[in-house]
C-alpha cells in the first residue's frame, strides 16, 4: 500500500471506532418519481427505516421493482435529479440527504463504495481499466502521483485475483471477461478502504462458476477492509450464505427483517414465506410443486389501499386491506414482520405448507412406463456444429474455428424432459437452433420423430415443424408486439391450414389450458407482465400440438414468484399432454426440479448425462461437481456448512478449446494429479464412459471420474 | 497490410471516378463553342488549332483523346485548361483559397456544434436544449445560400451603420492593397469573416444535432454511474467518461466533412467571391473546359477518399475496442 493510501485508511480508521454509531442509518426513506404529464407520479420507495452496524452483512431481497435497488442509490447521491428523496439518510451520524454534489463526491467511493449489476458496461472503454482505479485512488487522495496511484491500482488488482495484474493494468475493459470486470469494479470499490459497500445484484449477470468466484472475492474484500456490506439481490441463495442479517422488501417498503436464520427458518410474513416456497432447491430430491404466488406485484404508481400484499396473499383478512401494517417486532430478538397476522403465525408457528394452498400436479402418464418401451421423440447422434471465424472487410478469410457445438448425442423419449445445463458459450443455445433448423447438420444425425434432419421434401420438413415447437427466454422481444394475442396464437394454426370457423374456440382453449383470461385475446402483448406473456409464447408453442417442445432458458428472465406459476405450468402440461421437452437453462436448481434426465455442456461437448437424481446425488465428472457445490441454497445452515469447489479462470474460449480433456485448464482434478496421470487429460479428449451408477444410463467424460476435489 | 489493401482500392476507385468524369465532359461538353463564341471570332483554323493543343478537338475520336488525358494523368499532369493555363498550378492555387476558407469555418462549426450539442443533451428537454434544438433546426432548414446572402446584408446594414468598411463581402482580398504585413493580415481577415461564419452557422446545426444524440446514448451509460460512484462529480464524471466516449463519432464524422467541404463549398465562395475549388466546379463547367472538370472531381474524390481513410486510423486510435492488433 501506497504512503498516501495508508494514511488515509488510518485517518479512517479512527473514525471507525467502534461506538455504537451506525455505518449506515436510514430513518423514514421516501423516494418518488415525479410522473410527466398523465403518467402518475411512481413512489418507488416509501417509509423504509434500517441501519447497518460496522463490519456487517445485511442482505435485502426482492423482486424487481420493490424498491431495493433505488433506496441504496439514494444512499449514493446516484439517483437522478428530478427524484424527490425524503427522509434522513446518515453515514457515521452524519446526513447525506441535501448533499450538494461536491460534498457527496467526496463520500462516494470512499467512504461508501457501491458494486453494481452489470460489469460488462459498468467500465469506461475507453480507459484502461488500470487507469480506471487509479482514477478512484487520485479523486480521493489528490496529493498522490501518478506513479502511486498507479502501483496502488496493481495491488487491488492482485488483491481482487487477477493474474499478472502489472500487465492486466493497461488492458482495456473489453478485453477481460464478465467475471474479471466484475473484479475490477470490485477493486473501484474498495480503493479507498470504505466503511460501506453496496452490493447491487453483483452476480445476477454472472454464471454459477463466476458468481461463486466473485462471492469469494467480496468476502476478501470485506476481511481486508473491515467495511459493512449491503448486499442487493433476489437470490436467497446468495443472501443465506453471505449475509448476518435480511430484510425483504416488497412494493417499496421493508416487509421482514431479521437475523437471516429467522427470515429463513421462521418467516412471519407470507411474502417471505412465498418467496421460499417458490424457489426449487437444487439439494432437494424430492420432486414437489412449486407454490407459486398468484398474481403479479402491484404497480408502484397505484397501490391498492392496506396491505400492497394483500390481493396476493392466500391468508388476507378484511383488516390487510384496510390499513398498511407497520413493521412490528415478533418472535426473536431483532426479528421484525410488517402483517396483520404476523402475531398469529407466530403463535401457530405456520410455514409455507401451512399458508400457501399447494398446488397438485398429476403424474405423467407416459412416465409410468419404462423409458426403453417408449417411442424416441428426439435423438442427437455426433452433432457437430463449427462456425467459421472471418476476418477482414474487403476480402474475407478464415482465420479459425469456433467450435461451438463439437460431437455430441443424446435422445429424449416420449414424456421425458432432457434438461440441457452449462454456462453461457457453452454450445447449448447452438445445439437448440441446430435441432429447430431441421438441416442436415454439419457432421452428425438428427432424428426428429424417427425421421433424420436433411434428408425430406421442404414438405415432410413443415410436417415436422408443427411437432417441435419453441419457446424463448425473453418474453419481452420475442412476441410481436404490434399483433394482438389472438393473432399470435392464430398464426401457427392458419399457416397450418387449420378450419377457420374453429379459430376462436381453439385460441380460447389454448389461453385457457395456460392460465390465462380467453377475454384478453384481443389485447397487445405489452398489456402483459413478463410472466403472463411466457404464458402467450407457451401458448403459441402448444397451438398445433406439438410432441416436443424446446423450451430455451424459459424462465430465467422471470422474478421468482411469477417463475413457480411458469414452472408448474410446464410440469402441469407435461402431464396432460404427454409433452416431451428439451429444457435448456443456466440455472441447475430448476433443471432438477423439471427433467427427468440432464446433460451437462461444456465447451461444445457432453461431459456428464444421466437421471436427474443420479447426477445431482452423485456427480461424476469434476465439472459438474463444481456447478452444484457453486450454486448457493437458499438454506442457511446448510449454506454455512458447504464447502465451494470454487473453479478458477473463466470459459477458454471456443475458437481455440484446450488440447486433451477440454475441461483439464480449470479441472480441480487435473491440477491434484501427478505428472503421468496428467498426461492422459493433456492428450486425449475422454469419451463419455458409463459410470456403473444408479440405472446404467449415467454416464461422464471423465479419465479419472472417482477421484476426490480438494484433497 | 491491412492499410496497403484500402490504399489500393481507393486507387483504383478514383481512377474510376476521374475517367467517368472525362469521358462525361468529353462528350457533353463543347469547348469548340466556346471558342466559336470569342469576339472577334478566330479562324476556323486558329480554333482547330486551339482544340488541338489542348486535346479538346472533338473530331479526333475520344478514345484516343483519353488515351493522352490519361498518359498525362499517370505522370500527374491534368492538362491544360480552356484558358491555356496550366490545370495543376491552377489546382494548387484554388484548393489553397478553400482551405484558407473552410479550416477555420469547419473547426469553429464543429467545436461549437459539439459543446451546444453536448450541453443540450446534459439539459435534455430544459430550456437550453428546445431553445437549441430550434435554432439548428432552423438553420437545417435554410439553404447556405440564403444564409450567406442574409449576412451580407446584415454586413451592409452595419457598414452603413458605422460609416466605415467594417465588413468585407467581396473577394479574398483588396486588390492592389499596400499597408505592410498587418495591413494586410487584416484586409484578409475582414474578408474571412462572413464566409468563415456562414460556414460555422451552417456547420453547427449539424454538429449540435449529432453530437447530442451521441452524448444521449451514453448519459445513461452505467459507467458513467461507475465514475460517479467512484467520487466524481456529476460534471466530472460527464466530461471525463461520457464525453470522451460520445466524441468518437463526432471526431470521425468531422474529418468527412472536411474532406467533404474541400471541394463543396460552391455557394459560399460564389457567394463572396472567393476563388476556390467549390467556385471551379461550376466555372470549369459553364467555360465548357474539360480537362478541368476532369481535374476536380479526381480532387474531390481524393479527398473523400482520403477523408474516409483518415477517419477510419482516427476510429481506431480513439476508440481502442475497434484497434487492430
Amino acid at each position: 500500500m501506497t504512503r498516501t493510501a495508508s494514511a488515509a485508511g488510518a485517518e479512517k480508521a479512527t473514525g471507525r471506532a467502534d461506538d455504537g454509531t451506525p455505518v449506515l442509518e436510514v430513518t423514514d426513506l421516501n423516494v418518488v418519481f415525479p410522473g410527466s404529464a398523465r403518467n402518475p407520479d411512481i413512489h418507488a420507495v416509501r417509509g423504509v427505516s434500517y441501519t447497518v452496524r460496522p463490519g456487517e452483512v445485511l442482505g435485502i431481497v426482492g423482486e424487481s421493482g420493490s424498491g431495493k435497488s433505488v433506496s441504496s442509490m439514494a444512499a449514493m447521491g446516484l439517483l437522478p435529479d428530478y427524484a424527490q428523496v425524503t427522509g434522513s439518510i446518515r453515514l457515521h451520524g452524519e446526513e447525506l440527504l441535501g448533499l450538494d454534489d461536491r460534498a457527496m463526491s467526496a463520500k462516494r467511493g470512499n467512504a461508501i463504495a457501491m458494486v453494481f449489476q452489470d460489469p460488462l458496461s459498468g467500465l469506461t472503454p475507453v480507459y484502461t481499466v488500470g487507469d480506471q482505479i487509479a482514477e478512484a485512488v487520485q479523486v480521493h487522495n489528490p496529493k498522490a502521483t501518478k506513479q502511486e496511484a498507479a502501483e496502488r491500482a496493481v495491488e487491488l488488482l492482485e488483491l481482487v485475483g487477477i493474474p499478472e495484474a502489472r500487465r492486466r493494468y493497461r488492458a482495456f475493459p473489453h478485453e477481460f471477461s464478465g467475471g474479471m470486470r466484475q473484479r475490477v469494479m470490485i477493486a473501484i470499490a474498495i480503493a479507498n478502504d470504505p466503511d460501506l459497500i453496496i452490493c447491487d445484484e453483483p452476480t445476477t449477470a454472472l454464471d454459477v462458476t463466476i458468481q461463486a468466484q466473485i462471492l469469494e472475492v467480496l468476502k476478501t474484500a470485506q476481511r481486508e477492509t473491515g467495511a459493512a456490506i449491503v448486499m442487493i439481490t433476489h437470490d436467497l441463495g446468495v443472501v443465506a450464505g453471505f449475509a448476518d442479517r435480511v430484510q425483504v422488501m416488497y412494493a417499496g417498503r421493508l416487509v421482514e427483517s431479521g437475523s437471516v436464520d429467522e427470515v429463513f427458518y421462521r418467516s412471519r410474513m407470507p411474502y417471505t414465506m412465498g418467496l421460499h416456497g417458490a424457489v426449487p432447491h437444487v439439494t432437494t430430491e424430492e420432486k414437489r410443486p412449486l407454490v407459486p404466488i398468484s398474481g403479479n406485484p402491484p404497480s408502484l404508481a397505484d397501490l391498492p389501499p392496506g396491505c400492497p400484499f394483500s390481493p396476493r396473499c392466500p391468508i388476507a383478512v378484511d383488516a390487510c386491506r384496510e390499513a398498511e401494517p407497520d413493521l412490528l417486532p415478533v418472535g426473536a430478538e431483532g426479528h421484525a414482520a410488517a402483517c396483520v397476522r404476523a402475531a398469529e403465525i407466530e403463535e401457530q408457528g405456520w410455514g409455507v405448507a401451512d399458508v400457501y394452498p399447494v398446488p397438485e400436479i398429476p403424474p405423467a402418464e407416459a412416465a409410468q412406463r419404462p423409458r426403453a418401451e417408449r417411442e424416441t421423440v428426439l435423438a442427437v447422434e455426433d452433432l457437430v456444429k463449427h462456425h467459421p471465424l472471418m476476418k477482414g472487410a474487403v476480402f474475407k478469410r478464415r482465420v479459425g474455428t469456433v467450435y461451438a457445438v463439437d460431437g455430441i448425442s443424446f435422445d429424449i423419449a416420449e414424456g421425458e424432459t432432457l434438461g440441457l445445463v452449462g454456462e453461457s458459450g457453452c454450445g447449448k443455445s447452438s445445439t437448440l437452433l441446430e435441432i429447430l433448423s431441421l438441416d442436415r447438420p454439419q457432421s452428425g444425425r438428427v432424428e426428429v420423430l424417427g425421421r433424420a434432419s436433411g434428408t425430406g421434401t421442404a414438405r415432410d420438413k413443415f410436417a415436422i415443424r408443427r411437432n417441435v415447437q419453441v419457446v424463448f427466454q425473453d418474453p419481452m422481444s420475442s412476441l410481436d408486439p404490434r399483433m394482438p394475442v389472438f393473432e399470435i396464437i392464430a398464426e401457427p394454426l392458419r399457416t397450418h391450414g387449420f378450419p377457420k370457423a374453429d379459430l376462436p374456440g381453439r385460441v380460447s382453449e389454448l389461453l385457457e389450458l395456460v392460465g390465462l383470461d380467453a377475454e384478453q385475446a384481443s389485447r397487445y402483448p405489452q398489456h402483459f407482465s413478463g410472466g403472463q406473456r411466457q404464458r402467450i409464447s407457451i401458448a403459441r408453442a402448444l397451438a398445433l400440438e406439438p410432441k416436443l417442445l424446446i423450451l430455451d432458458e424459459p424462465v430465467s428472465a422471470l422474478d421468482v414468484s411469477i417463475q413457480a406459476g411458469v414452472v408448474n405450468l410446464l410440469d402441469e402440461l407435461k402431464a396432460r399432454l404427454g409433452l416431451s421437452y428439451l429444457f435448456v437453462a443456466h440455472d441447475l436448481s430448476v433443471v432438477r426440479h423439471i427433467a427427468d434426465r440432464v446433460a451437462v455442456m461444456y465447451l461444445g461437448k457432453i461431459v456428464e448425462i444421466g437421471g436427474v437424481d443420479e447426477v445431482y446425488e452423485s456427480p461424476a465428472h469434476p465439472y459438474t461437481r463444481a456447478l452444484l457445490s457453486a450454486i448457493p441454497v437458499p438454506d442457511p445452515r446448510v449454506e454455512r456448512e458447504r464447502e465451494h469447489i470454487v473453479l478458477t479462470g473463466d470459459l477458454p474460449n471456443p475458437a481455440s478449446p484446450p488440447k486433451g480433456c477440454v475441461f483439464h485448464t480449470r479441472c480441480p482434478v487435473f491440477a491434484a494429479l501427478g505428472a503421468e496421470e496428467k498426461e492422459a487429460c493433456l492428450s486425449i479428449q475422454p469419451a463419455a464412459e458409463p459410470t456403473g451408477t444408479g440405472s446404467g444410463d449415467h454416464a461422464a467424460a471423465c479419465h479419472y471420474p472417482d477421484r476426490a476435489i480438494g484433497s | 497490410m491491412f492499410l496497403v489493401r484500402r490504399l489500393v482500392n481507393y486507387m483504383v476507385l478514383i481512377f474510376l471516378a476521374s475517367s467517368f468524369a472525362y469521358l462525361l465532359a468529353a462528350t457533353t461538353l463543347q469547348p469548340r463553342a466556346y471558342f466559336e463564341q470569342r469576339q472577334p471570332p478566330p479562324s476556323q483554323e486558329a480554333i482547330e488549332a486551339q482544340l488541338n493543343d489542348l486535346n479538346l478537338n472533338d473530331e479526333v475520336p475520344l478514345a484516343q483523346r483519353y488515351g493522352v488525358w490519361v498518359s498525362g494523368v499517370v505522370q500527374g499532369d491534368f492538362g491544360q485548361t480552356i484558358k491555356d493555363q496550366s490545370v495543376n498550378e491552377e489546382m494548387s492555387r484554388k484548393a489553397g483559397v478553400t482551405l484558407r476558407l473552410i479550416t477555420v469555418g469547419t473547426v469553429l462549426g464543429c467545436a461549437v456544434g459539439i459543446s451546444i450539442g453536448a450541453y443540450a443533451a446534459v439539459r435534455q428537454y430544459k430550456r437550453f436544449d428546445r431553445y437549441s434544438t430550434w435554432a439548428a433546426f432552423i438553420v437545417l432548414s435554410v439553404p447556405t445560400v440564403v444564409i450567406a446572402v442574409s449576412l451580407q446584408v446584415g454586413a451592409v446594414w452595419i457598414n452603413d451603420l458605422t460609416g466605415k468598411q467594417l465588413l468585407q463581402y467581396g473577394g479574398e482580398y483588396t486588390a492592389g492593397l499596400d499597408a505592410g504585413f498587418w495591413g494586410t493580415l487584416l484586409d484578409r481577415l475582414q474578408h474571412a469573416l462572413l464566409p468563415t461564419l456562414t460556414l460555422t452557422i451552417s456547420l453547427f446545426a449539424a454538429f449540435a444535432r449529432y453530437q447530442r444524440n451521441m452524448m444521449l446514448d451514453v448519459l445513461g451509460a452505467d459507467y458513467v454511474r461507475t465514475a460517479m460512484a467512484k467520487g466524481l462529480t456529476r460534471r466530472r464524471a460527464l466530461f471525463k467518461h461520457a464525453l470522451r466516449t460520445a466524441l468518437i463519432p463526432t471526431i470521425t464524422y468531422f474529418t468527412f466533412t472536411f474532406g467533404v467541404l474541400l471541394a463543396g463549398t460552391t455557394f459560399t465562395e460564389k457567394i463572396y467571391g472567393w476563388h476556390g475549388m467549390g467556385a471551379w466546379v461550376v466555372d470549369s463547367i459553364v467555360q465548357n473546359d474539360v480537362n478541368s472538370v476532369a481535374a476536380v472531381t479526381c480532387f474531390m474524390a481524393v479527398c473523400v477518399m482520403a477523408a474516409s481513410f483518415l477517419s477510419d486510423i482516427l476510429y481506431a486510435w480513439l476508440d481502442p475496442r475497434v484497434r487492430v492488433s
